[in-house]
């Protein structure tokens, strides 16, 4: 058994781990509330201009014309993995670079580049043998709609003039505190929007007509769509050192419980021993 | 009578019904009164003015967008819209001005200027300008 000096000094450094996991996951909680916020107003956008879309779909002719949908046989791919820029929130980097290298493994036989965004995916990257073509660290704190912008034309950039033909993107999808989901999606080209049921939809008037309609809708799409995917991330991420700090805090609870039933044994060993000695000692001048 | 809403990536700025509408549609401005015909359209920078049921008339300054008509519904989707009365005056013409000074670094051969954005970002600044002064 440990002495009581020692078992007293683990106690210490247990309660103060737990002072800050604790805080952690105080900060993460506020965090969170702002991200979630943030998730549930960029969504009703993102749905207006789905709808839109499909309207415009059914409403123009079946060529839709515009570089975004273009198909084309791929020679090239590009992946974007959405990471969180600090450690210590659970599983959340962990699942999602695993599905990165799953990724990888399916697309051994084609050319692809990597795009990272938040710091733990390109520390992932840095140390492997795979082209990492840009990355975007410290975008936590600057989830802005225009900076959001960058990336995307960056993205979009590559994609029209034929850098690569196919752009997926691994993000984690928030659902609630405790539910998320690492999602792959096909970010360029864009499916064509399913024309929806409803003839009427054919009668729309257009103004001044679609292709330019899509012309100036495309890009706002794909920064609308980038965006959703990073609101989602930054909800997950917090969610999930959120947890994962609680979890944290929890088992130092338990760990200072067990400590201090070791550290009263100790102390009772302790003096059991000396009040043997002591009697044993009386009893011997007694004799 | 129509609903009217008016959303943008940071949040859903106006949804409720009114009486009429008026946006800077891509060729020209128009009004979308209750039974619309179906329409999708771009708007370009300029002002969106809608009454609501009790007669208030509500200016906006817009930077840019869309508009779909359709159900006796309206939707704007819009990056960059702004309610006239809030509308922070200095702000606009400071933007106005540093725009304005990178177009003229531009001519001077600054090459960094992308000067399709900056008269872009200028329009919009000047049309928030004129939309805050014609309020107050």
């Amino acid at each position: 058994m440990a002495t009581l000096r020692e078992v007293r000094t683990r106690i210490r450094s247990v309660a103060s781990t737990r002072r800050i996991t604790k805080a952690m996951e105080m900060v993460a909680a506020s965090k969170l509330r702002r991200a979630q916020q943030r998730v549930e107003q960029v969504r009703p956008y993102a749905r207006k201009m789905d709808e839109m879309l499909s309207h415009l779909a059914a409403g123009s002719s079946d060529e839709i014309m515009h570089p975004f949908f273009e198909i084309r046989p791929v020679k090239r791919k590009t992946l974007v993995i959405v990471t969180s820029d600090r450690g210590l929130c659970g599983s959340f980097n962990a699942n999602i670079l695993r599905r990165a290298m799953q990724w990888i493994q399916a697309n051994q036989g084609t050319a692809f580049e990597i795009v990272t965004v938040g710091k733990k995916g390109n520390d992932f990257f840095k140390r492997r043998p795979y082209p990492v073509v840009r990355f975007v660290g410290d975008w936590g704190g600057v989830l802005k709609y225009d900076k959001a912008r960058a990336l995307v034309s960056f993205l979009t950039e590559r994609f029209s003039t034929g850098e690569t033909d196919e752009i997926d993107i691994l993000y984690t999808q928030f659902f609630s505190l405790v539910k998320y989901r690492v999602n792959e999606e096909r970010y360029l080209p864009i499916a064509k929007p399913q024309v929806g049921e409803g003839g009427s939809a054919s009668d729309y008037i257009f103004e001044p007509n679609p292709t330019d309609i899509y012309a100036a809708l495309m890009p706002g799409y794909a920064t609308t769509k980038l965006v959703t995917a990073l609101a989602d991330s930054f909800a997950s991420e917090h969610g999930s050192r959120m947890i994962a700090m609680g979890a944290a805090t929890k088992n130092a609870g338990e760990m200072i419980q067990t400590l201090t039933l070791d550290y009263n044994k100790a102390r009772q060993a302790q003096i059991t021993k000396e009040l043997l000695e002591v009697v044993s000692g009386a009893e011997a001048l007694k004799g | 009578m129509f609903r009217l809403s008016i959303v943008t990536p940071e949040k859903v700025l106006f949804d409720g019904e009114v009486k009429s509408l008026f946006v800077p549609g891509s060729e020209g401005y128009l009004g979308v009164l209750s039974h619309h015909a179906p329409l999708i359209t771009a708007l370009k920078p300029g002002k969106v003015e809608y009454r609501e049921k009790s007669d208030r008339t509500a200016v906006l300054a817009l930077g840019g967008g869309f508009m779909e008509v359709s159900g006796n519904k309206a939707t704007i989707l819009a990056e960059d819209v702004e309610f006239a009365e809030k509308i922070d005056l200095s702000a606009a013409e400071a933007e106005y001005n540093l725009q304005r000074s990178r177009i003229a670094a531009h001519a001077k051969g600054d090459t960094s200027v992308d000067v399709k954005a900056a008269r872009a970002a200028m329009e919009r600044a000047a049309n928030r300008i004129s939309i805050a002064k014609e309020q107050r």
